[in-house]
């Protein structure tokens, strides 16, 4: 387990309070004039050393993305712009930061601001998210106060405002350039990339886009250097992570600890338990609604960290552990996820639009035993017709977790789902919508 | 993408009170001068809290002068997002969040609660028109579930007896008190905390 001494997040349970005064007896803004006398490059290189990999669920290495912003300021403004949109099923990690640490993100904002060069930041929170982002203003208002930031921000001659822009309870928003969209004004539809944001990004300008908890702990990264903060974890999967362990267990919570730590070390110590008892776990879906679930087989021996997830095809995504105990019905489970894509579909390519629906209705089919045989393997074929054919990562954000659910527990799926066909022999119907319910070599 | 009812009956006219339209301009002076489009999200939930909770179609065209942006533009952005109510909602505007984590923990309780003490269905206005509730996705609690928002509080931990008493407060006109249920302390482990451990006893 963690020491506590190495724990960046010291006020997770907002044990202390969460104004300035009490964040600067934690350490934060304590010199912030140091590390900018360092220099933009030193910044950039401590935090690619630190193997830092952004926390947002896709964990591109922070520092290498920071550097992708131009070097000198052209014609046009750069942004930074903090993505506070969480709204991944099973993820509550950045609302705790919002709430009880906002001035480690505000100091980050202000650090990675100088990093690549801009003026001005967007903090783009959700919508739902309505008190904890009155939190994050008050902080801003009390750092503007303290002269911490505005301009010659914390003495250091470097101007930086911040503003608060609110989400309005779209999912895809999360998705870099449909949130760039949404900040602009628009629907929030993703763009094609490239061109990447961190060259044309909000208003056609340079943009550098991180999720909250990435931004929060570059402040600590810098502080205590990129060498603690790599000793950390394994080689490329460092420092530390939020998880934010839900379902059915015992004590449900949020824990900072190091990456890499056992899944069932993760589920017994800090969160009390599965219910009903190791034995009576089903699967557990580690990285939030968008990765595939595994099984209590793999559950057993299984490291929390990019790398090793991703080995076992899944991934760590944003850190949402949602254990699922025996006592739950895992099709109905992922058919309820399956929904949650379908309302969320910006609606923008067709494979996601129409495959996202079709899903959902053959999964709740299939969680009451009505499907047929033959739709289990067309259930793998919608959603390898879904990933790799849509503009932005939701279509496999969406299929991933059906092909989870088919690869691990497809055995029972079958045994379930053995509905006949209703029209049988001889009918070609060439209008039938349904054309599942034909014999196959009508179909 | 949600599916959006608009309101068949709609009020002529809207215009922003006079606090709302130094809000207005407080909120624009956020973007670059010529990006006043931005500000049209933002605009939209101050006609929300402005207009009990709804936005009338009046309301979207002048957002679209106020901004000298096409008023198409404007009904787009408040059809696409799910947090815009197109037609009345009560007062006490309850959602109810059902996606898997909390489904897990039992979220649909709270839906057969809402069902028989407000109305049978989703978005219909309770007997006495102050309140009404809609099942929405993940609201972003999740070790907290279940949980449903009420107006702009979180109220989490929730079980059934709990979430009737709520009910049953907002009914009578009385304001629950937001957080946690089951007396614990945010997201922390309940009896169970292992980590800075110095903190807590401090």
């Amino acid at each position: 387990m963690l020491n506590d001494k190495d724990r960046i997040f010291l006020n997770l349970y907002n044990d202390k309070g969460s104004d300035v005064v009490s964040a600067q007896s934690r350490g934060d803004w304590s010199n912030t004039k140091e590390i900018f006398s360092k220099g933009r490059d030193w910044i950039i290189n401590e935090i690619k050393t630190s193997e830092l990999r952004g926390r947002g669920g896709a964990g591109f290495p922070t520092g290498l993305k920071w550097s992708f912003a131009p070097k000198e300021l052209g014609s046009r403004p750069h942004y930074l712009v903090i993505n506070a949109d969480e709204s991944e099923p099973g993820t509550c990690k950045d609302r705790d930061i919002l709430r009880f640490e906002p001035h480690k993100l505000i100091e980050g904002c202000l650090i990675a601001a100088y990093a690549v060069n801009a003026h001005k930041c967007y903090i783009y929170i959700r919508g739902e998210y309505f008190n904890e982002g009155q939190k994050l203003q008050n902080a801003i208002d009390e750092a503007y106060q303290k002269k911490l930031i505005g301009k010659n921000a914390s003495n250091t001659g470097w101007d930086l405002d911040i503003f608060i822009h609110y989400g309005a309870g779209a999912y895809i928003c999360g998705e870099e350039t449909a949130l760039l969209e949404s900040l602009e004004g628009k629907k929030g539809l993703p763009r094609l990339k490239p061109p990447f944001p961190a060259l044309i990004g909000l208003y056609g300008c340079p943009t550098i886009v991180n999720n909250v908890e990435t931004i929060a702990v570059v402040p600590t990264i810098l502080r205590r250097g990129a060498k603690w903060f790599s000793s950390l974890g394994s080689p490329k999967n460092t420092g530390t992570k939020i998880f934010c362990i839900s379902g059915n267990v015992n004590k449900p919570c949020n824990v900072e600890e190091e990456m890499g730590i056992s899944l069932k070390d993760l589920i017994e110590k800090h969160a009390g338990g599965v219910v009903g008892g190791w034995e009576n776990l089903k699967a557990v879906i580690p990285g939030g609604s968008s990765m595939p679930l595994l099984p209590k087989n793999i559950c057993e021996t299984i490291k929390m960290d990019f790398d090793s997830l991703i080995e076992q095809k899944s991934g760590l995504g944003t850190a949402g552990v949602i254990v699922i105990n025996k006592d739950q019905d895992i099709v109905k489970c992922i058919a309820r996820i399956a929904r949650f894509y379908k309302h969320e579909s910006c609606g923008q390519c067709t494979p996601c639009r129409e495959g996202s629906g079709w899903m959902w209705r053959m999964l709740e089919r299939m969680a009451k035993g009505e499907a047929s045989r033959e739709e289990v393997d067309m259930l793998m074929g919608v959603t390898q017709q879904i990933e790799g054919h849509t503009i932005c990562a939701f279509g496999e954000g969406s299929a991933w977790p059906v092909q989870g659910l088919l690869r691990h527990f497809k055995k029972e799926i079958v045994k379930k789902n053995n509905f006949k066909p209703l029209i049988s022999k001889n009918k070609n119907i060439p209008y039938l919508v349904d054309q599942h319910l034909l014999e196959k070599e009508n179909a | 993408m949600s599916i959006k009812k608009i309101s068949k009956d709609q009020p002529k006219d809207f215009v922003f009170s006079e606090k709302n339209l130094e809000l207005a301009e407080k909120i624009l002076a956020k973007y670059p001068k010529d990006k006043k489009q931005s500000g049209v999200m933002a605009l939209l939930y101050l006609t929300q809290r402005q207009n009990d909770n709804w936005i009338p179609l009046a309301a979207m065209k002048y957002i679209a002068k106020f901004l000298e942006m096409p008023y198409i533009k404007v009904f787009e952005v408040a059809t696409f997002y799910s947090m815009y109510n197109l037609t009345p909602v009560g007062k006490h505007f309850i959602q109810i969040c059902t996606t898997t984590p909390c489904m897990l923990r039992g979220a649909y309780k709270l839906v057969d609660i809402c069902k028989r003490k407000i109305s049978d269905d989703q978005n219909i206005l309770s007997k006495d028109k102050s309140c009404s509730w809609t099942e929405v996705e993940c609201l972003g609690a999740c070790v907290n579930a279940p949980m449903m928002q009420i107006n702009d509080d979180y109220y989490e931990d929730l079980d059934e007896k709990t979430a009737e008493k709520i009910i049953d407060q907002i009914l009578n006109g009385i304001k629950p008190k937001p957080g946690s249920y089951r007396g614990r302390i945010n997201s922390e482990p309940e009896n169970n905390r292992q980590t800075l451990m110095d903190l807590k006893n401090a």
